[in-house]
């Protein structure tokens, strides 16, 4: 047998896409989002064979046709469901569900919730945009209160759904968000997701630039994004801001801004724990919403708990292990049973 | 414990070649119990036999009501039989509710045993009685018989520690000791039961054991009967039987499938009437590689199964006629990305709920056409309780060689009804051949909508190096599969789709006539009736009369010569339980000026309304 010194063939972002043309609009941050994910792929250096992406409806809905992996592109609000099946079935596989405010939130509202409260090991990228885009702009379940649109032109009467703040109350054990813009860090968190074990919820700040322009300025403008947006960090206090003088400190179980210095350190400070045992920390920290807050972005939780996958496969083992494998002859001959015979 | 094996003292037993047996009772009485240990019993005996259990939606409705009645009805006979039965020949009546409802079922002089003393005032005015029946003459054209069947079991129990309440519980096994002995059935096999299903209860074991005997010997010595009955053995094709309830058959059915074509069986459901058992009955099995996932709602089952056939799964979800309309937009789903599913509809009582617990062919058009879309599909539908094991092989069979997904239809009486099942040699089964490609069919590119010669696409799995591919709901280019919005290619792919379904009759054979080649009338059938439409056809055509009888087990895509035989018989008859839908599509189809014989009463049809419906046109 002869060796060889050949480095094994290393996957680069682009080895990910396919030959299929990318048709979302010019400027959309759904491009971002792809480019993170093929970097991200790369990074973990998974074989193509092994991913399928399983989406919804909707604008994101298209991304499974854009990267040369395994893919369904299904119906409206079920992706959950298949890619719940396809990994119980086929846990050697990677899978991710691509997913859009109005699919997971709204017609996929029930199906969001039970995969994340299975804690099926599958990883779900919900792009946030706040609007209905390939309807061509009504509002979604996360348009602020009072949004006009072609369907609200009196403005949206819809409290809006806090998406998470419904992943914390299913139990979620990865949740994380980032921003469409923010690449590097939404690498981070897209590898962070795929790595977890368990159902990994991010959600993503991702620019309508034709239906919703702007909805995230706060949060992407260069002069006020510091002020506006928390990094969450493990371990470390909650400080932003342009020169890192604020902070989140709690008051009782309000949290609320303050300026360090004048006698407040950083030690008086909320600290992030992403392994907290108790969602409440997380929870807490998903209620602080632009403007009276900095939106966190980041891992709010990351923590272990059993997986439905290895629970349903775990139960074949042992039913095999206690009762011996299946046996039809032996289960139809089973129980009460006569013989006619010929004779007779 | 010496189980006694009942000795024959009565001189007065008449030979039967049939009988019909009603157990019917408050829903927490134990109907159901004693009746489908009399259907085991007389099964083991060697009879044919076939059952139909008619309980209400409620699970405990009000005590004493008419809502609340529960009925268990087993017909067995010393030749094969077909349906449970028309009439009753012994009603058993637990109460004045049970009498009431019941007692139309009763055939002329029949035999009526009831416990007396449920027929008090109370009793008698929750069933909507004015005097009691026992005392008013109201049952003179029938052969009552009052027992004190509370007091009598009481009495049998006493000393085994059990309540008043728990004791009075124990009257269903009196009452199955009683008609045990009436017709002369042996009392082990359900001594048996009693031992191994009160294992851990032993006083309730005891009592139960104890009503059961007091039941058979105040038969034996009363001399309250005037004679007991005896029904030989049925001449059955020689093998091994078990008696098999059409869901514990579709259940088996799926299993073996899954077991022939080298497939994991992976079935997603959502709970629902009367397809539940099926669910129950694969989640026993885990250590036959069977995943049973109980999803959130209807759509996230069948989308589950989906997602599980396309990983390499058999994938598989059940459900009834209100399940089956939200499942609609995944079933499309199925059929354009061309993947094998078995989606199992049992058939109840529509529109919306319905009757839950009720029978109906409802579903038939449903399932057809209730779709966005040119959707076309495979239907098939069982015939009888143990044909369900053969149907469920036939649906993945068809769904795998195609890659679509296959409708199974059953309903709710073929469900819960039972009947003998030969128990099949597993090594003669034919096996299901699946072929997963590992390379490109097409130089060094895959194309997953490339065909063969039935049009079937490959079956590329996840996983498979080089085969990456993405599937979806929209149009699908030919043969490459990529996204395509051509009004051409549409049009080709909604053709090739349908003409797929359409080969499917080249695998399935031709329709078969029982009964003359041509004449005067054909009696044209789908699903659960045929029994009581082959038992009908049989008895006319004793009396002289050319009917024939021809039962469809595909309704789509028809056997290929459906329409010549149609043509040779002056008026096509078809029995459905719904207001005619295989009606209006043969009609539709092979322009044939077809009748329906039509019935919505959530009740299986007798052989007597179909042969009066048939004889209208002879």
């Amino acid at each position: 047998m002869s060796t060889s010194n050949m480095p094994l063939p290393v996957l680069k972002p682009n080895d990910y896409a396919s030959d299929q043309e990318v048709r979302w609009c010019p400027g959309c941050g759904d491009y971002s989002i792809l480019a993170q994910m093929k970097k991200t792929l790369a990074t973990l250096q998974v074989p193509r064979e092994k991913v399928v992406f399983v989406s919804g409806i909707g604008c994101s809905s298209r991304f499974p046709y854009y990267v040369n992996t395994y893919g369904i592109h299904s119906i409206h609000g079920r992706a959950p469901a298949i890619a719940t099946a396809i990994k119980v079935a086929r846990p050697d596989l990677q899978v991710w569900v691509i997913t859009g405010d109005g699919d997971a939130l709204s017609i996929g509202g029930n199906h969001f919730i039970h995969a994340i409260r299975r804690n099926v090991d599958i990883n779900i990228i919900l792009f946030n945009n706040q609007i209905y885009g390939l309807t061509k702009g009504q509002y979604s379940p996360t348009s602020p209160l009072g949004k006009v649109t072609k369907s609200s032109p009196f403005g949206s009467v819809d409290n809006p759904a806090n998406a998470i703040s419904l992943a914390i109350g299913c139990e979620a054990t990865f949740v994380a968000r980032s921003i469409d813009v923010y690449t590097s860090h939404l690498q981070y968190v897209l590898q962070r997701a795929a790595r977890h074990r368990g159902t990994s919820f991010v959600e993503v700040y991702q620019n309508c630039n034709v239906f919703n322009n702007g909805a995230f300025s706060y949060a992407t403008d260069r002069k006020t994004k510091a002020d506006h947006v928390l990094e969450l960090e493990h371990g470390k206090p909650l400080i932003f801001g342009k020169n890192r003088d604020k902070g989140i400190r709690l008051n009782g179980m309000e949290p609320e801004v303050v300026e360090l210095g004048k006698g407040i350190t950083a030690d008086d400070l909320m600290f992030h724990d992403e392994k907290a045992e108790e969602p409440t920390l997380a929870y807490l920290l998903s209620r602080m919403r632009y403007p009276e807050f900095p939106e966190p972005i980041g891992v709010f939780r990351d923590v272990e708990r059993p997986i439905y996958d290895d629970r349903v496969n775990e139960q074949l083992v042992q039913a095999r292990e206690k009762r011996g494998p299946g046996d039809l002859n032996a289960l139809f001959n089973s129980g009460d049973v006569w013989e006619v015979s010929p004779n007779e | 414990m010496a189980t006694p094996t009942p000795t024959q003292t009565s001189q007065r037993v008449r030979e039967l070649v049939e009988a019909t047996v009603r157990f019917a009772g408050d829903s927490g009485d134990g109907m159901q119990l004693a009746g489908t240990q009399f259907t085991n019993t007389s099964a083991l005996a060697g009879n044919d036999v076939a059952t139909f259990p008619d309980f209400p939606a409620e699970i405990r409705a009000p005590r004493g009501t008419k809502a609340g009645v529960s009925g268990f009805q087993i017909h067995f006979a010393a030749r094969d039989i077909f349906t449970p039965g028309d009439k009753v020949d012994c009603l058993v009546a637990m109460n004045p509710a049970a009498l009431v409802t019941n007692l139309p079922d009763l055939v002329p002089g029949g035999l009526l045993i009831v416990n007396r003393e449920s027929f008090d005032r109370n009793n008698l005015q929750k069933a909507g009685l004015e005097s009691n029946p026992l005392e008013d003459g109201s049952l003179e054209g029938y052969q009552v018989f009052p027992v004190d069947m509370t007091t009598l079991t009481r009495r049998a129990v006493e000393g085994t520690g059990l309540s008043t309440r728990d004791a009075d519980r124990c009257k269903n096994f009196f009452a199955l000791g009683l008609v045990y002995w009436l017709y002369n059935r042996p009392l082990e096999p359900t001594l048996h039961f009693i031992e191994t299903k009160f294992a851990s209860k032993p006083a309730v074991a005891e009592a139960n054991r104890r009503a059961l005997m007091a039941g058979y010997n105040y038969g034996e010595t009363t001399e309250a009967f005037h004679s007991q009955f005896r029904v030989a053995k049925a001449k059955l094709p020689p093998g091994r039987y078990r008696n098999m309830m059409g869901n514990q058959a579709l259940a088996w059915g799926l299993m073996t499938a899954a077991h022939l074509s080298g497939c994991k069986l992976f079935y997603a459901t959502y709970p629902i009437t009367p397809a539940s058992d099926i669910l129950h009955e694969l989640s026993r099995h885990k250590n036959f590689d069977v995943v049973t996932i109980q999803a959130e709602d209807e759509i996230a089952a069948v989308t589950m199964a989906l997602g599980a056939s396309y990983a390499g799964c058999m994938g598989v979800t059940g459900s009834s006629g209100p399940g089956i309309a939200l499942k609609a937009e995944a079933i499309g789903l199925a059929v354009m990305t061309e993947l094998p599913v078995v989606i199992v509809d049992v058939q109840r009582g529509g529109p919306s709920t319905g009757l839950p617990t009720k029978t109906e062919q409802a579903d038939l058009l449903q399932v057809l056409f209730g779709r966005n879309g040119e959707c076309p599909l495979p239907v098939l539908a069982a015939r009888s309780p143990a044909d369900c094991f053969d149907a469920a092989i036939d649906a993945w069979r068809i769904a795998t060689r195609f890659m679509v997904p296959v409708i199974l239809l059953s309903d709710g009486y073929i469900a819960n009804g039972s009947e003998p099942w030969r128990i099949p040699d597993l090594e003669k089964l034919p096996r299901i051949e699946i072929h997963h490609p590992d390379k490109p069919n097409n130089g060094q590119v895959f194309y997953p909508y490339k065909r063969d010669e039935l049009l079937a696409r490959p079956w590329a799995l996840p996983g498979t190096p080089g085969l990456m591919h993405r599937i979806g709901g929209l149009e699908k280019e030919d043969v490459t599969g990529n996204v395509s919005y051509d009004p051409q290619n549409h049009q080709k792919m909604v053709n090739l789709r349908a003409q797929k379904v359409a080969n499917v009759a080249k695998l399935i054979g031709p329709a078969q006539v029982e009964g003359p080649e041509q004449g005067k009338v054909l009696v044209l059938s789908w699903g659960g009736t045929y029994g009581a439409c082959a038992t009908a056809v049989k008895r006319l055509q004793e009396q002289g009369h050319a009917v024939a009888h021809c039962h469809l087990r595909w309704l789509n895509p028809f056997p290929t010569n459906l329409g010549d035989v149609l043509a040779r018989y002056e008026h096509v008859v078809v029995p459905e339980l719904n207001m005619g839908q295989l009606l209006l599509l043969v009609r539709g189809r092979y322009l044939v000026d077809a009748k329906g014989i039509n019935k919505v009463q959530g009740k299986p049809f007798t052989v007597g309304e179909l042969v009066e419906g048939i004889e209208r046109y002879l």
